[in-house]
């Protein structure tokens, strides 16, 4: 069976809610099944994959370093909107550097994040077969 | 058609429950067929067998298992969810060294991997959730 | 791909309508249920943004959730029409996916 295209919409900031750290399980869980997996991040979404986040004054585990994982699990099609960047003051520049390694092409270091401007966005998730937002 | 349901509030605190509930009889009063039903985040307390609401007041987990025998549906409790929030059925309190359990009949405790195979395998899949 | 989104936030707290609407594509369809029911009256300071929207995709409102909130069909705005659950199910078989915007 040819693999389905998952998405995965994040659009609550981590911390305050358990579902942006609930959803990167499912989303660690779905590369086990070699579907076409995307990740959207629009609206609050945005703060998931921000650097530099420090819990120690939360007591709460930070879980930021896991999205930098995803590359190795083949995970590397991570959309980001730059209206919902932009409407909270944001930039690429305030967002994790992600990576992945294409073995393609001698293991070079590529972005995972694409950035998308909201009409992309829309395009994205109407190509898509499962949509899974949390 | 084929439909996989996903479920993430608990019972009483969101109306989800009671949505995805209706949109469940309705899916099969029309003759499809449901691949699955998953319970992620708090959804998975819909499989508690300890809540006792006022008398006049629906028991939602009870409609689910009622739901489920009558319909032979697959209910699947998320186990990480469950076990951080305190679910678990007989095997897995076994596990885990408790001495009580308390899931509702009906449902069963897997891993998450279930709720993608349920996407790969259904024609639609529908999320209820806050 | 013909898209059925789902939205049950109310428009007067969440930002979850609004993102809806500007992620449609023509021909997608929307459905209100929960307390996104109160998104279909006209007159509100949220009805001229649905109004436009509607110009290229369906509304729709879970009629059950409507008059739960003791609103009727004849403040919603034209052109959005009343489903019940089986009318939610059929959305859900004539539009090739479904997205919820929790």
């Amino acid at each position: 069976m040819a693999a389905k295209k998952f998405m995965f919409v994040n659009r609550k900031a981590p911390y305050g809610t358990v579902y942006a750290l609930e959803s990167l399980e499912v989303v660690l869980i779905s590369a086990a099944f070699e579907q076409d997996v995307s990740l959207a991040f629009i609206d609050d979404g945005v703060y998931q994959i921000t650097k530099g986040q420090n819990t120690d004054g939360i007591g709460q585990k930070n879980f930021s370093n896991t999205y930098k994982a995803l590359g190795d699990y083949e995970i590397n099609k991570l959309y980001v909107e730059k209206e919902s960047l932009e409407e909270r003051g944001l930039t690429q520049d305030d967002l994790m550097d992600l990576v992945w390694e294409d073995e393609d092409d001698d293991w070079a270091e590529k972005p995972s994040i694409i950035l998308v401007d909201r009409s992309e966005m829309a395009d994205v998730m109407a190509e898509q077969e499962v949509t899974l937002s949390f | 058609m084929k439909f996989t349901i996903m479920i993430n509030e608990g019972p009483y605190q969101h109306q989800s429950a009671d949505s995805a509930l209706q949109f469940c009889r309705a899916v099969l009063a029309q003759g499809h067929e449901i691949f699955r039903v998953f319970f992620y985040h708090d959804g998975v307390n819909n499989g508690s067998s300890l809540s006792v609401p006022p008398g006049d007041d629906r028991l939602i987990q009870k409609e689910w298992s009622e739901l489920s025998k009558e319909n032979d549906l697959d209910l699947v409790i998320c186990i990480a969810a469950a076990q951080r929030r305190g679910l678990m059925d007989e095997d897995e309190a076994k596990r885990q060294g408790f001495e009580s359990n308390n899931m509702i009949d009906g449902f069963r405790i897997s891993g998450l991997g279930q709720l993608i195979e349920g996407g790969i395998e259904s024609d639609r899949t529908v999320v209820f959730g806050d | 791909m013909a898209m059925l989104h789902i939205v049950n936030k109310s428009p007067f707290e969440k930002v979850s309508f609004r993102s809806c609407l500007n992620h449609v594509k023509p021909g997608d369809s929307v459905l209100m249920i929960e307390d996104a029911a109160v998104g279909a009256l006209d007159g509100t300071s949220f009805s001229d943004k649905l109004k436009t929207a509607m110009g290229d995709v369906s509304v729709y409102v879970l009629g059950g959730d409507l008059v739960a909130r003791g609103l009727s069909e004849d403040r919603m705005i034209d052109g959005i029409k009343t489903v019940d659950y089986a009318g939610f199910v059929d959305l859900t078989v004539k539009n090739e996916t479904t997205q919820s915007w929790l």
